[in-house]
């Protein structure tokens, strides 16, 4: 008896879930449950296109830490010395500007320690900059340049801040293996909640 | 009472009368015919032109108005503007009334300008770790189950200081708050089947700088939502127009504007916008990353600089909001943080938003120094800025900085920012 009323409530449960779908139960990666009320919802409402993988392919152009997206090509930092000097010194300076002059971009290249947060000192990964380089710059004509031409210069950026040497070539493997020197000063938020101030 | 500034305005009236109707009055006169002096609807006194025709339409119950039209309009004895920079643009709330800032007040900031994109090429893709990738058009976004909601949206970047005459706006203006319209992200992830092991999501933005950034995914089921519509309208193509991310609470940078695009993964993307830019110095060197929480605070909008108090009694107002939750309390000190007092909040208090508080005081003449600080749901207690530095160290930056603010009035009824500095 005590069998058949346990396959009955599992049985009534499993309807519960597969038919109404009144509460759709959500555990979290971080193990977090939510509960999102989906009463008289169809378990899909037929809205939308499927996404082809060569229309996915043209605006997936994101670049993780660990390179997962990164084209073919390579670059050095000689080439790239010829684009920084064309392309984005106008904002950005170089290693001679002096600390009073106003740019319209962000000081860039700085090996020495100082207030401005530069590649060399602040970014934690060089995998970003290739990413950042792609889809936004230069700021007057964002997205132009060529995967090689972004290569040379994420080569060139890295090697001005002496992350990497003259004659290191960046692709699609070399890259996410350069460690950023200031990569370990980064934590995630250490805020707890309540009462406390952090 | 007269102002100073309202009898000018009769005497240029008065100084116009007997002469001649000009062929540019006829025409609607659109010249400035004088300056005058005004009083704002908060007591300011502002600079305004004034046209020919407007000084001869000095008795509105002897004119006909302009019949119904087709948009409202501001009237032209307001100047409510927001204050621009290079990078940003900032709400007047020394200003506004309530908690709903207009749509056309609501702040700025954006990474490479306001992009125009037209709603019926428009499309949202979702990919990357999900059972079926789907491109959603807006019409799909706005069929949907929707849902409404008003919480405020801030730039983590939002403290200035460092000089005694600076206004609420100045101050930290880079807050606005909306009844925002759209749908669930949660919606849009049951459609696309997230997987369980997906942990982070990209949004992607379709500006010139394409921004990004990347959310843990429990965000996205527990409150995301997308966007299109903002304070009745479809949104402003400066909030993201026609549609956008919006994270109550979350520091406004991560509710990427103009989406196009939503990619599952089980790690974050290390974007320049979550490393280079906004993330702070914290203490030993070390520096905070993936600070998305806006913390507790307050202001009071008024008094405020640039006003001239006058002596007796009047409603110290001032907005208080918390990205933790509901705002619990308010407190407001007249005397520097000597005592302070419950002031009272304006119903409904409403979660991560902008909540209105009022306090009754009267002025006697004589120095005093008005404060307020906000206490949120979790027990969370606005800090100093002396608290903050000596949480977060001396090299913490600009981010996410939320001190109590305070207005020092002069013996002469001048209202001050008492300017303290970061480091």
């Amino acid at each position: 008896m005590n069998k058949l009323w346990i396959v009955c409530s599992y049985l009534i449960v499993w309807s519960c879930n597969s038919n109404s779908d009144s509460l759709h139960v959500i555990v979290t990666a971080e193990g977090k449950t939510i509960k999102i009320d989906s009463t008289n919802w169809p378990s899909s409402f037929q809205l939308g296109r499927p996404a082809s993988p060569e229309e996915i392919k043209k605006i997936d152009i994101d670049v993780r830490p660990d390179g997962t997206g990164l084209p073919a090509g390579e670059g050095s930092a000689i080439a790239g010395k010829a684009i920084y000097l064309s392309k984005c010194v106008a904002c950005h300076g170089t290693d001679t500007t002096s600390p009073e002059a106003k740019l319209l971009g962000p000081v860039l290249i700085s090996t020495k320690p100082g207030k401005n947060k530069t590649i060399g000192n602040y970014w934690p990964y060089a995998t970003t900059l290739f990413d950042y380089v792609r889809r936004a710059m230069p700021y007057n004509e964002p997205g132009s340049l060529t995967n090689e031409e972004v290569y040379q210069l994420t080569a060139f950026l890295l090697q001005a801040n002496k992350v990497i040497g003259e004659k290191e070539v960046m692709n699609a493997k070399t890259l996410p293996m350069v460690v950023m020197p200031a990569q370990n000063r980064f934590i995630p938020d250490d805020r707890k909640g309540g009462p406390e101030v952090r | 009472m007269q102002m100073k500034g309202d009898k000018k305005e009769i005497d240029q009236d008065k100084g116009s009368k007997g002469k001649s109707i000009s062929r540019r009055v006829l025409l609607g006169g659109a010249a400035t015919a004088a300056v005058v002096l005004l009083k704002s609807s908060y007591g300011q006194v502002v600079q305004k032109a004034i046209t020919q025709a407007e000084l001869k339409i000095s008795d509105p119950t002897k004119v006909q108005g302009p019949p119904p039209g087709v948009l409202g309009t501001r009237s032209k004895f307001e100047t409510l503007v927001k204050k621009p920079s290079d990078t940003s643009s900032r709400t007047p709330l020394q200003d506004l009334f309530g908690t709903i800032t207009p749509s056309d007040l609501h702040y700025e900031r954006h990474h490479a300008g306001v992009p125009v994109i037209d709603p019926h090429s428009y499309s949202l893709t979702l990919h990357g770790m999900v059972k079926k990738p789907l491109v959603f058009s807006l019409a799909d976004l706005k069929r949907f189950p929707s849902v409404t909601r008003i919480f405020f949206v801030e730039c983590s970047g939002n403290y200035r200081g460092g000089k005694e005459e600076m206004t609420p706006q100045e101050i930290c203006g880079l807050t606005s708050q909306s009844e925002w319209t759209g749908v669930m992200l949660s919606t849009l992830f049951r459609e696309v089947g997230v997987k369980t092991t997906a942990s982070w999501f990209l949004a992607e933005g379709s500006d010139a700088a394409v921004m990004s950034r990347s959310i843990p995914v429990s965000k996205g089921w527990e409150d995301a939502m997308i966007a299109y519509a903002q304070n009745g309208e479809a949104i402003r193509p400066e909030q993201g127009y026609p549609a956008r991310l919006l994270l109550p609470g979350w520091e406004g940078n991560t509710s990427v504007k103009w989406l196009r695009r939503i990619e599952l993964s089980d790690q974050p993307f290390m974007t320049r916008e979550e490393t280079a830019k906004y993330t702070e110095g914290v203490k030993d060197g070390k520096v905070r990353q993936f600070s998305f929480v806006m913390d507790a605070r307050s202001i009071i909008t008024y008094p405020a600089y640039p006003q001239q108090l006058q002596k007796g009694w009047m409603e110290i107002r001032g907005i208080a909001w918390s990205g933790r939750g509901k705002i619990y309390k308010v407190e407001v000190s007249t005397d520097g943080g000597k005592t302070w007092n419950d002031a009272r909040l304006q119903d409904p208090v409403l979660d991560k938003a902008h909540t209105a508080f009022r306090y009754l005081w009267e002025w006697k003449g004589g120095a005093a120094e008005l404060m307020s600080r906000a206490i949120d749901e979790t027990g969370y207690m606005q800090p100093t800025m002396k608290q903050l530095i000596d949480a977060r160290g001396k090299d913490m930056g600009g981010y996410h900085l939320n001190p109590v603010t305070s207005w020092l009035i002069e013996r002469d009824g001048r209202v001050l920012f008492k300017a303290e500095l970061t480091s």
